[in-house]
């Protein structure tokens, strides 16, 4: 299959390794890896500030530069949410070819799961890991079921992934609520974005994880930084990282 | 550039042990809501069953507020209309002052917290006791509730002890909940039997027979209904559900959503006034029907204030109630401030956007997308809306927004240092800078020499 590699901006300025490993990931499974750099971001942190002219500029763009692509892969659940859901909201991409484009993007774990049917990899991780659930993916894309969800609940591609990890042990804890990146959340309301922060890393930390994992490396810098400065809490590893180990690596 | 609710967050929970203290009592409410919304098969259909409900009534509101009208008042009810928080007001301290009321007994309303009646009615001389216990709390120490249910949950048992000590008598160092509820009952009890009036909120009103319901887990409405023989009831026009069989449903969801009972301690379904007392029903817009009349925004009046929303809210629960500013908090808060109280316009960009609201609202009000909406309308602060043309700018190009990232990478060390002016100086505060990046995965990419290109 031939993928278009949906790279963040996040990814491409300072989490180079993901955008690697995903790239690796999808090659073990049987892809054929397209980047065009030319790529820069899908539009979001307009979206999210209410900046709608600039967000549809982006978006327009983004939808054109990713039009050639027979599907498209990226490794965060918040950019793959924006283009398919929120696309809308910023009056774009409500044509047939703009519908069509934004139904096959794929956050990775998802379209490794649910689109290639794969969740064995042949990764090693000997470590015990718990799973951050970042909100987009969880709630716009339905990669699992948020907790406050009762009835009708569905797994988690990111945990099918994990569990067929050779040697890792799985943290599970009973919150699974938002870290409090959220964006340009974090900038603007700093000290409370810390406090939801904070109390993510204790609970892991107190279930005894030494590495959290996630689809979303913007929702892991914020952990990362966080962790840097408390000194308590698991190491943050994104899940494209984790899973290229082991026979992957 | 800070916002009030993050300063505000700062004052109103000081520390990490307050923090996380209010994080647990409000969050107990949360895990008690999903065991009673699990034991309910069809909890997902209820939900929809009231959607669909409030979208009805809110389509046809002047209707049915025409006939909840006409069936009190042949009922026997009194029925006002108040334009704004001030008509409100001025009636009901007429109202009072009619019947020469110098003590009211007042359950809990957070319409009369939205319109300050309390205050006005203190400064006309007519005395007013807050009888739900949590509201009682928060009026001795003279503050504004913090939680649309649980009004003082920002407060700790030592701090409530200390309070019912110096006002109640109770004995120092008392903190043993139970203790404390009784002296509460006690001081209230003669209120209650001295009161000359009694005003309510009202949770719900039945268009097709004029009743209104209130629901408390205190009795104290009923005590200040049935007492005094005057009763006021306060409630917003978006109150109204069209028959006395679709009452149910929302009793169903709203009592399991707020604590996960399975319904409130005391229902009271009150049609007319009880024999030889006066029932006033004093119906308030104050924005109301404004946001009515905005088909994006008036999913926001479908709120039945169980305060599911603010109890799954990770923002809410970290930042308190008081960081709000305004008569409701959280979730819904935030989505009614910008139409219904303007000084809290910028709340809507109080959230993450993390959805969970939306997940746990009884009458599936959009919530994280109303946020969203808001803030496509709203102002957007000069030199925000400067700086976000300014990244737009660099985004559309690939070249700028490659020197842009080379720039960032190049000046790593100084933005990890604390100096006036650091863009990343918001970041920094309880954060560090991640590690240094390295290289772009553009230049990473063209070195793995794999790159196919399209």
């Amino acid at each position: 299959m031939e993928v278009g590699l949906f790279i963040p901006c996040y990814v491409e300025q300072l989490s180079p390794e993901v955008g690697l490993a995903t790239a690796r990931l999808l090659e073990v499974a049987g892809c054929t890896v397209h980047y065009d750099p030319q790529q820069t971001c899908c539009g979001q942190p307009f979206l999210n500030m209410g900046a709608t002219a600039s967000g549809a500029k982006l978006a327009r763009r983004h939808l054109q530069l990713f039009e050639r692509y027979e599907t498209v892969v990226c490794p965060s659940g918040s950019c793959t949410a924006t283009v398919r859901h929120r696309y809308p909201e910023l009056g774009v991409g409500e044509e047939p070819a703009g519908r069509a484009l934004r139904a096959r993007t794929f956050e990775l774990s998802e379209f490794l799961v649910n689109q290639l049917s794969r969740s064995h990899f042949g990764s090693e991780f000997p470590h015990r890991v718990a799973l951050l659930q970042s909100c987009h993916g969880l709630r716009d894309l339905g990669l699992g079921s948020g907790s406050e969800q009762v009835h009708g609940r569905r797994s988690s591609p990111a945990e099918e992934l994990l569990l067929a990890v050779r040697g890792l042990t799985f943290v599970p804890t009973a919150r699974d609520e938002c870290c409090g990146f959220g964006g340009t959340f974090a900038v603007k309301f700093p000290e409370v974005s810390a406090r939801m922060g904070r109390a993510r890393l204790r609970e892991w930390a107190e279930a005894g994880a030494e590495y959290v994992t996630g689809t979303d490396v913007s929702c892991l810098l914020h952990l990362d930084g966080l962790r840097r400065k408390e000194g308590f809490g698991p190491e943050p590893i994104h899940l494209a990282e984790l899973l290229a180990t082991g026979d992957v690596a | 550039m800070t916002q009030a609710l993050e300063l505000a967050a700062r004052r109103t929970l000081p520390d990490e042990g307050a923090v996380t203290r209010h994080d647990g009592a409000v969050f107990d409410l949360r895990r008690r809501r999903d065991l009673a919304a699990a034991e309910v098969p069809d909890w997902e259909a209820l939900r929809e069953r009231a959607a669909a409900l409030k979208t009805h009534t809110l389509d046809h509101l002047d209707t049915y507020l025409e006939r909840f009208e006409a069936r009190a008042t042949e009922a026997g009810a009194v029925v006002h209309w108040a334009e704004d928080a001030a008509d409100l007001r001025r009636i009901a301290t007429e109202l009072l002052r009619a019947h020469k009321v110098e003590r009211v007994a007042k359950s809990k309303s957070m319409l009369t917290e939205e319109c300050g009646l309390n205050a006005h009615l203190e400064s006309q001389g007519i005395h007013v006791v807050d009888t739900d216990l949590g509201e009682r709390i928060v009026q001795l120490q003279g503050e504004p509730p913090s939680h649309i249910i649980v009004p003082a949950i920002h407060r700790s048992r030592a701090e409530i002890g200390a309070l019912f000590h110096e006002r109640m008598g109770t004995p120092r160092g008392e903190t043993d909940p139970e203790k404390l509820t009784r002296a509460a009952r006690r001081d209230l009890r003669s209120r209650f039997l001295s009161a000359q009036a009694g005003i309510t909120g009202v949770n719900f009103a039945v268009a097709e027979t004029g009743s209104i319901v209130v629901c408390t887990n205190e009795g104290n409405a009923d005590l200040g209904m049935s007492i005094p023989r005057l009763h006021v009831a306060c409630m917003g026009l978006e109150k109204l559900v069209p028959r006395m069989e679709d009452l149910p449903v929302f009793l169903r969801l709203l009592a399991r959503s707020a604590t996960g009972q399975p319904i409130t301690a005391y229902t009271s379904v009150v049609t007319g006034p009880r024999e030889g007392a006066e029932l006033h029903i004093i119906v308030v817009d104050n924005g109301r029907s404004a946001l009515l009349a905005d088909p994006g925004h008036r999913s926001a009046l479908g709120c039945i204030r169980c305060g599911a929303c603010l109890n799954t809210c990770p923002v809410y629960r970290r930042a308190g109630g008081h960081a709000y500013e305004g008569p409701i908090p959280g979730p819904i808060g935030a989505v009614l401030a910008p139409a219904l109280h303007p000084a809290g316009a910028a709340l809507p960009h109080a959230s993450s956007l993390c959805g969970s609201c939306t997940a746990v609202c009884p009458v599936r009000i959009d919530l994280h997308d109303q946020l969203l909406a808001w803030r496509r309308e709203l102002p957007r602060p000069r030199g925000e809306a400067l700086l976000g043309w300014l990244a737009a700018l660099v985004l559309r190009s690939p070249s700028l927004y490659r020197l842009a990232g080379r720039l960032g990478r190049l000046s790593w060390p100084i933005l990890g240092v604390r100096f006036p002016g650091n863009p990343a100086a918001s970041w920094l505060r309880g954060r560090k800078l991640p590690r240094h990046p390295g290289a772009s995965f553009a230049s990473r990419w063209a070195r793995r020499g794999q790159g196919t290109g399209p």
